[in-house]
């Protein structure tokens, strides 16, 4: 049962095939039977979750439609939850547990979630391996030997290793989309706005953006809906009305302008990789779309602008945790974070803030508009999510820029603060998953969904879509 | 003086908005129970964002406007980053290089026009509060007051004497409670002040190359002293030839002294960044236009239209506009009178009496002056030859007078009642009496 995607799940709770109690028991033992090799929740909450879903059960006997009464779903530790320990899998948090609900998490209990737990991530967020995690390092549940990426790795993780139907992720440069793309997962990073950040334990404030990581891409489509919109508590909500995303909007593959770049098939990239992706455009192309080669900056500006901006806010972001009010004093930072405060500080200082900080916003703005010249010709652009397959445990060793690295092709879209999805496209020969971007202008969700739903329709009975992770 | 002193003043006003800057708990934290006025935002939790209060915004602006200051139409809020344990985030929100007014003014009663440097918006601190707990030492903190609407307003260093000072600073706390924008309580911390006081030498244009700050000042009165003890501290050092130390004092009540708290070596660096949880204010003229049209008449162009319009003299109109409610009380009086008595006589009468405009209505206050007035029949000129007489024929009247004895004006006053045999305004006569002796 743990195994349905979130639409399957409604609709078997709605036709009542199974109860939410039975649905979410069934992910509940998955996890204790086999999170013991994932190490993909911090916490595991069995009892609040089996009260909602209790809870559930009783609405959905009177009848009451939500949009997701009684769906199981997992939440990144970053999320502020009422009552739950929330971590960001940092010791310096290990024993706080928040008075307060954040938005995301408000609105998926009002649509009538059942919240599994909290899942773990890299340390404040900060990693693309989840391996920094001060709870350790979340696996991969297609070789146990590799990262699930990250931050949001134990997310993507418990979703392709069914211990959920869905989850929630946040990203700031492709910590949904890279450890979505590993995993072999659905992961859709909303714009910038899109989602409320409020109660999410910030990273890279001007960056952050809270998203679905799922099976399909409509059941991305279904969170989305529930999560999007104006939130007064978030001053860089955006104003726009939300869109009926769940209903999929059909956009004529034939009048689809594709762009690629090839700046994005970088040197040193998988070859397997490079194949998958090129394949899928040609289906796509089949359907009748246009692709067109397009130039675009080369990505590598987009680390050095997005280290500087990031690790300037992550600076002033993680000043408050001096344990005076509440978690642990900073002596339990551990090293990533106090190599990302020291830069950040450093940049920041008088006398280089101009050199640094301000330079890397003027660079921003001309990603920005690189982006926008782009979107004048073409309506998406597919790219690699990661131009790697999922890496062995231990690759972050003495790596610290390995982020940066692996969210290369993730990066100038995340500064550009546009969305864009993650799907999977097929295997490599090793059995690990690879996973294919489509990147759309700002607030342009309704249509790389719709592209992306396309996608995944066509290639639904390919034989790679049989493959299932064995933990 | 061989010194010209060169001052400049920082004042931090707290807005009585209803909420906190940044969230929605109530800003009116003064004797609450400590840490009851707190949520997730002003206490800084993880996760929790600053929404700020549009009205703290407005009110900021119709400050700036009061002052005479340019309204940019871009705007925006920075991270002033600092360790405080008082400070919840480990950054104040503040401005930095975009305030919302800059390059205004006010002008003192001489006509010398103070230049404003900037108006911006921040946000202010937890409170810390050292104490013994079960004989223990402890620091505690209460952060009620953090978040609460601060607004900063910097002059450039164009003051030259403690008085200056004060007289701006008596202005600028009118302006403020005119707006109805903040109590500007000093005892209540309402209104902080942060002189900055040097000296410069003789014959030299080029401001000094030290700059001392003096905190903990909470009176009006004590600015001056403590300006004035600074100018003769550091007259004395410059003396001797050598430069006062750049630092920061604090000023000492007991001896009207100030003390050194610390010296800056060099600026602090406040790591200043765009706050990238707010996006930047963008005005356009209309709404500047509208900010604008909310503005009440200010106390100088009220002081001069009730010159102009009841035809007062400047110290009058200048003592009936000292707060709005005052004024206001004036204005209802001289409408109540209609045509009965002249704004003036309600002036004098007001101002003479000592009325308290919250005890007596100004329709009540009218009918008083009438009945008063009823009484008085006796023509100015006949009771002007009348104390004229007395005080002829009582020479010890003038020459008691002269010497200081305030109590001969009781007597001279029985003396002309006795003449005039009738019931009549005792103040007019005290005023008849005083006339003729000074």
């Amino acid at each position: 049962m743990n195994r349905l995607n979130l639409k399957q799940a409604k609709e078997g709770l709605k036709k009542k095939s199974f109860s939410s109690v039975e649905l979410t028991k069934a992910c509940l033992s998955q996890i204790e039977r086999s999170d013991s090799k994932l190490n993909s929740f911090v916490t595991v909450t069995k009892e609040t979750a089996l009260r909602q879903a209790e809870a559930a059960d009783k609405a959905l006997d009177e009848g009451i439609d939500m949009p997701l009464l009684g769906i199981p779903i997992a939440i990144k530790d970053n999320f502020s939850t009422l009552g739950i320990r929330t971590t960001a899998s940092s010791k310096v948090l290990d024993d706080y547990i928040p008075p307060f609900d954040a938005t995301v998490v408000k609105k998926l209990k009002d649509a009538g979630a059942v919240l599994l737990g909290k899942t773990n991530m890299d340390a404040w967020a900060h990693g693309s391996s989840t391996e920094t995690s001060d709870y350790g390092p979340t696996k991969n549940p297609w070789d146990l030997k590799r990262l699930p990426g990250g931050s949001s790795g134990g997310s993507a993780a418990a979703t392709a290793a069914n211990f959920c139907i869905a989850s929630i992720g946040s990203e700031t440069a492709g910590s949904i989309r890279q450890p979505a793309s590993w995993c072999g997962v659905v992961g859709l990073k909303p714009t910038y706005g899109r989602v409320s950040r409020y109660g999410v334990i910030a990273m890279g404030s001007s960056l952050d953006s809270p998203g679905p990581i799922t099976k399909t891409v409509e059941d991305a489509a279904i969170l989305l809906e529930v999560l999007a919109g104006v939130d007064e508590l978030d001053a860089t909500t955006s104003q726009l009305p939300i869109e009926k995303f769940s209903k999929l909007s059909k956009k004529n593959l034939k009048t689809l302008r594709i762009g690629i770049s090839e700046d994005y098939f970088i040197d040193g990239i998988d070859p397997e990789v490079e194949a998958k992706i090129k394949n899928a455009i040609k289906k796509l192309e089949t359907e009748g779309a246009k692709v067109e080669t397009i130039k675009l900056f080369d990505p590598k500006y987009a680390i050095d602008v997005y280290t500087i901006i990031q690790r300037c806010e992550v600076s002033s972001n993680l000043a408050r945790y001096d344990g005076i009010r509440f978690g642990k004093g900073r002596g339990f930072f551990a090293d990533e974070a106090k190599r990302r405060i020291m830069f950040g500080t450093y940049a920041l200082s008088s006398g280089y803030y101009d050199q640094y900080y301000n330079k890397a916003q003027q660079v921003r703005t001309l990603i920005i508009d690189d982006f926008n010249k782009a979107f004048n010709k073409v309506d998406i652009i597919i790219a690699p999510t990661s131009p790697t397959l999922a890496l062995p445990l231990g690759a972050t060793e003495g790596a610290s820029m390995f982020g940066e690295m692996a969210d290369v092709l993730v990066e100038p879209s995340s500064i550009a603060g546009l969305c864009g999805i993650n799907i999977p496209v097929g295997f490599s020969k090793s059995g690990l998953p690879i996973g294919m971007q489509l990147i759309g202008p700002q607030f342009s969700e309704s249509l790389v969904l719709s592209v992306a739903n396309q996608y995944e329709k066509l290639t639904q009975n390919e034989d790679w879509r049989k493959n299932k992770p064995e933990i | 003086m061989k010194y010209k002193p060169v001052i400049g003043l920082e004042v931090h006003v707290e807005l009585k908005t209803n909420s906190k800057m940044f969230c929605a708990c109530s800003a009116d934290y003064f004797g609450q129970e400590p840490n009851t006025h707190t949520c997730p935002v002003c206490l800084g939790l993880p996760g929790a964002l600053p929404y700020p209060n549009k009205r703290a915004i407005d009110w900021c602006v119709l400050i700036g406007l009061a002052l005479n200051c340019e309204i940019p139409l871009f705007s925006k809020f920075d991270r002033k980053n600092y360790f405080y344990p008082d400070l919840v985030k480990g950054y104040q929100i503040s401005q930095y290089d975009k305030p919302f007014c800059i390059n205004g003014f006010l002008t003192l009663s001489n006509g010398k026009k103070i230049r404003i440097r900037r108006v911006h918006m921040e946000e202010d601190t937890g409170k810390l509060i050292h104490s013994t707990l079960e004989g223990e030492k402890v620091s505690l903190i209460d952060f009620n007051r953090s978040g609460v609407p601060l607004v900063e307003i910097v002059t450039e260093p164009d003051f030259e004497t403690g008085t200056e000072v004060k007289e701006y600073l008596q202005k600028l706390q009118q302006l403020v409670r005119y707006l109805n924008v903040s109590n500007a309580d000093m005892e209540r911390g309402n209104m902080r002040l942060e002189p900055n006081i040097s000296l410069q030498k003789p014959n030299s244009n080029k401001l000094p190359v030290y700059k001392v700050e003096v905190k903990n000042i909470n009176s009006f009165a004590f600015v001056e002293k403590a300006i004035n003890f600074e100018i003769k501290r550091q007259s004395e050092i410059l003396d001797t030839g050598k430069i006062p130390l750049q630092e920061t004092r604090g000023f000492v009540e007991k001896n009207s002294s100030t003390v050194s708290q610390r010296t800056k070596e060099e600026a602090s660096d406040y790591r200043y960044f765009p706050e990238p949880d707010i996006p930047p204010i963008r005005w356009t003229k209309l709404q500047i236009g509208k900010l604008k049209s909310l503005m009440p008449e200010l106390p100088d162009a009220k002081a001069k239209r009730f010159q102009q319009q009841y035809r007062l003299l400047y110290n009058d109109s200048t003592i009936l506009t000292e707060t709005k409610n005052y004024a206001d009380y004036f204005e209802e009086a001289v409408r109540n009178a209609k045509d009965k008595l002249t704004p003036k006589q309600i002036a004098n009468f007001i101002i003479n009496r000592k009325v308290n405009i919250d005890d007596l209505q100004p329709a009540k206050l009218i009918a008083k002056i009438l009945d008063t007035n009823k009484t008085n029949v006796i023509d100015t000129e006949e009771l002007k030859t009348i104390v004229k007489a007395v005080i002829k024929a009582n020479p010890n009247i003038k020459i008691d007078f002269t010497k200081g004895k305030q109590n001969v004006i009781q007597f001279a006053i029985g003396q002309v009642m006795y003449k005039v045999k009738r019931k009549i305004d005792v103040e007019k006569v005290r005023e008849l009496i005083m006339e003729e002796l000074t």
